[in-house]
């Protein structure tokens, strides 16, 4: 593999804020490839494409698929296995059941 | 007397050719990736195509060269809206590759170096509509366009004309590539501007 233009997964903050509430880009994910854990905006994006591609930084494997029609946008997720984010201390939560 | 004078010859045409809807007229060649370019060398490359019942067909590098070549002058349309009109390429006609391969298939799984895939009815590879294309404007196609070599099927959306094409999966039933499960039209005519799922 030759290196081809990415930017890091911070970029991913103003598309993903169409969808989610909370910042993304300081979520951890596990790869589902490789299993390696790490933040949102670590991943490797590819951009210059129909839609936004984060790949893995440590296996390369596609982790996320981000693709935006005029009607709707469409988040894939396949490639990986959780998404942590994080919450506030401050507020309520149900706690283990 | 008539509201039309016979010199009338209606509006002039545009000199700009005809492109699909939404499309833009572009001189350079954008270049697009969904990941890093893979390095494929030419001693190792080879072209399979596979059918349903899981026959294989391989041509090596030297293989492929020495079929009958084509050189297809076409326009080519990306659904991020740019079009770029009358490139020219060399390479093998897919009829050429699917000469005498028993199949009843009527879906094609393109797969590549590198990962990508991407799904298409098999008879538009036929009918001299699809190459495997080795050359750009009379030279060695770059990496970064699809090199050593790329699906070329201008007559649709160009994710379809995969890039560092490693072979054809002949298959019963439709199975979606790389764009088209995230979202993509799985036809993707340009002309019909069938750029999303429901389109």
């Amino acid at each position: 593999m030759t290196d081809m233009s990415y930017l890091d997964g911070n970029m991913l903050d103003a598309p993903l804020r169409e969808l989610f509430a909370v910042d993304l880009s300081g979520a951890m994910g596990r790869c589902e490839n490789c299993g390696v854990v790490g933040p949102v905006g670590g991943l490797r994006v590819y951009s210059h494409a129909p839609g936004l591609v984060g790949r893995c930084p440590t296996c390369s494997q596609v982790m996320l698929r981000f693709v935006r029609s005029p009607a709707w946008a469409r988040l894939d997720l396949r490639g990986t296995t959780f998404l942590q984010v994080p919450m506030p201390l401050d507020q309520p939560h149900p706690g283990p059941m | 007397m008539g509201i039309v004078s016979p010199g009338f010859q209606g509006r002039p045409r545009s000199s700009e050719p005809a492109l699909p809807p939404g499309q833009y007229l572009t001189q350079d060649f954008p270049v697009l990736s969904a990941g890093p370019t893979p390095k494929v060398p030419l001693d190792s490359w080879e072209f399979v195509i596979t059918t349903e019942t899981g026959a294989e067909y391989r041509w090596s590098w030297s293989e492929l060269m020495s079929l009958p070549q084509e050189t297809p002058k076409v326009d080519i349309h990306c659904v991020t809206r740019w079009s770029k009109l009358g490139t020219t390429w060399q390479g093998v006609s897919l009829d050429t590759l699917l000469d005498g391969i028993d199949t009843d298939a009527a879906y094609v799984l393109a797969h590549s170096y590198g990962g990508y895939s991407t799904n298409l009815p098999l008879d538009d590879l036929r009918g001299g509509r699809a190459w495997v294309a080795h050359t750009f404007e009379g030279g060695d196609l770059p990496a970064e366009h699809g090199g050593p070599a790329r699906l070329l099927v201008p007559h649709l959306y160009f994710w379809k004309s995969a890039k560092w094409v490693r072979g054809l999966r002949l298959m019963s039933t439709d199975q979606q590539g790389f764009w088209e499960t995230a979202g993509y039209h799985d036809y993707g005519d340009p002309w019909r501007e069938q750029r999303y799922q429901g389109d």
